[in-house]
């Protein structure tokens, strides 16, 4: 074990370990992506006029479609990384994968209360059984089972092997699923209420703020990210750093007893 | 309710859910890092 | 691989011929499901004929729960995982064994519901051919995301509680295309089914790959 005396001694004066999960990159993205944020909460009530069809409740709009297309996207990075650690058994893969869900759980949250608190003056109900919003609700609870089973109380590479393949299954779950209750209401209704609800109006600025939407959300997105995946990272090592103390601390015991000259009978098997 | 009450609801939960959430991970960040020692922390960028 | 797959699943029936657990346990429990949406619907109000297809593969779902837990069960004891790893049996055939297993039992205990509701909720038999099907493909795939999800949660202190949580919205598609399937089945018009088996087969396709591919890292592990 080293001190932390030592550590510091160790290294030139100067040259400073960060005292969190910042750096300078990550502080950059957060600046940027905070201005983007109050920029399009700017563009979303002042900026922008009442919708034609929608009035008011258009302004949801440009969060709504950009928080599930964030959780999307932390479903397929999930994926990727899951493959990855199955192939690879590296420690960041499983970190990354597990961040990425976290993070997919919260936004697709978000998705479902933007959904529904845009549903209720549209609708006149909080929830419908429409596809759209209840492959979400699925999906939601897809993440909640991979971040039950990467809790579960294991040794550290069984947990992340066994989250792995749940997380290789996370795009296919999600697809079938998705693909199975589409079909299911189409049978029942026309269309999904969403699409008749309005009309992609022809103004510039309506298309400009939509899209800006999903550069701030996803700019948010990839610094929570980065953010996540170095809490992770942390807790790897301090879990880690434990094993190495315990470990260590039962061959000193070990040895100390073998010097004994007392019989070990017991206790000290493998 | 008013439309423009039910919008600042729906943008009001998620912005207030993401400020949460960001600042948890700094917290916890912060706390882990004393508990770390300087070298395993170095982020690349 | 196959070789494999045939030991592993002739272990888990013989296993199952000598204790019974299926027949004596889930299978009646399988028919108590039965006479509590009885009890939870009102019989004369017709609910339960027209909710028959549903309520089939709800229970369907309940008995696999149960299956699978009692599969992986069998694996429980100490060293035994270890002794089937250091076996040199092929991780793929462990999985096709175990799967095939699990849809024989199933598929009994399928055949058996199916009288239970002709009978109990009088509905008649139409549409044999989308049914048998419809069961093949369905069973197919519950058992091949059972003996996945199972593996994913044996041994595991929490296992019992984990289990449905992670199995049951993955199989939330084959509860929709099977539930149409059967409806058009037995309101006999089939033609309206089979979008739903193709489902229902590529559901099974998918988690018979990713089985056979995933099996052996999962088997490696502990």
């Amino acid at each position: 074990m080293t001190t932390p005396q030592a550590i510091s001694a160790s290294h030139p004066a100067g040259v400073r370990a960060p005292n969190g999960t910042g750096s300078s990159v990550s502080r950059v993205l957060g600046v940027v992506a905070l201005a983007a944020m109050g920029l399009l909460v700017w563009l979303a009530f002042v900026a922008s006029p009442r919708d034609a069809i929608q009035g008011d409740l258009v302004r949801l709009l440009f969060l709504h479609p950009a928080l599930a297309w964030t959780a999307y996207l932390a479903c397929f990075i999930a994926t990727a990384a899951s493959i990855q650690h199955l192939r690879k058994g590296t420690v960041g893969s499983d970190i990354l994968a597990h961040s990425a869900v976290e993070l997919g759980a919260v936004m697709t949250l978000l998705t479902l209360v933007t959904g529904s608190v845009w549903g209720r003056p549209t609708w006149g109900v909080w929830w419908v059984w429409d596809a759209r919003l209840t492959s979400t609700a699925m999906l939601f609870l897809l993440l909640l089972g991979y971040l039950a089973l990467h809790r579960i109380d294991a040794a550290p590479e069984v947990r992340s092997k066994r989250s792995a393949v749940l997380g290789v299954l996370l795009v296919p779950n999600v697809l079938l699923v998705h693909q199975s209750v589409e079909w299911w209401r189409t049978l029942h209704q026309d269309a999904t209420l969403l699409d008749r609800q309005f009309d992609f109006g022809t103004s510039d600025l309506f298309m400009f703020t939509m899209i800006f939407g999903f550069v701030a959300v996803t700019l948010v997105f990839s610094w929570l990210l980065l953010h996540r995946f170095r809490v992770g990272w942390l807790e790897h090592q301090v879990e880690s750093e434990w094993l190495d103390e315990a470990i260590e601390a039962r061959r000193a015991e070990a040895h100390a007893e073998s010097h004994d000259g007392t019989p070990t009978t017991g206790g000290v098997a493998r | 309710m008013s439309d423009m009450s039910y919008m600042y609801l729906g943008w009001g939960v998620p912005l207030v859910t993401l400020a949460v959430y960001s600042a948890s991970l700094v917290v916890r960040g912060r706390a882990l890092s004393r508990k770390v020692p300087a070298e395993r922390r170095r982020w690349t960028s | 691989m196959l070789r494999d797959a045939r030991l592993i699943a002739a272990k888990d029936l013989r296993i199952e011929l000598r204790s019974k657990v299926t027949a004596s346990q889930i299978l009646p429990f399988a028919l108590l499901v039965l006479m509590l949406f009885a009890f939870a619907l009102d019989p004369d109000s017709q609910a339960l004929e027209r909710a028959t297809p549903g309520l089939f593969w709800v229970a369907v779902l309940f008995v696999t729960v149960l299956a699978v837990e009692r599969s992986f069960s069998l694996e429980g004891g100490d060293g035994v995982r270890d002794a089937l790893r250091l076996a040199g049996l092929e991780p793929g055939g462990v999985f096709l064994g175990k799967f095939a297993a699990l849809v024989v039992q199933l598929l009994v205990v399928e055949v058996v519901l199916l009288l239970g509701v002709l009978l109990l909720y009088s509905r008649d038999l139409a549409g044999v051919g989308l049914l048998a099907a419809t069961m093949l493909a369905a069973t197919a795939g519950i058992g091949a995301a059972g003996t996945l999800y199972g593996v994913l949660a044996a041994g595991l202190r929490v296992r019992e509680t984990l289990l449905p949580f992670l199995l049951l919205p993955v199989l939330a598609p084959v509860l929709i295309a099977a539930t149409r399937a059967f409806e058009s089945a037995l309101d006999g018009v089939p033609s309206d089914g089979w979008p739903w088996f193709n489902l229902l087969a590529v559901f099974a396709l998918v988690y018979i790959g990713i089985g056979i591919l995933t099996f052996g890292s999962l088997l490696e592990e502990s």
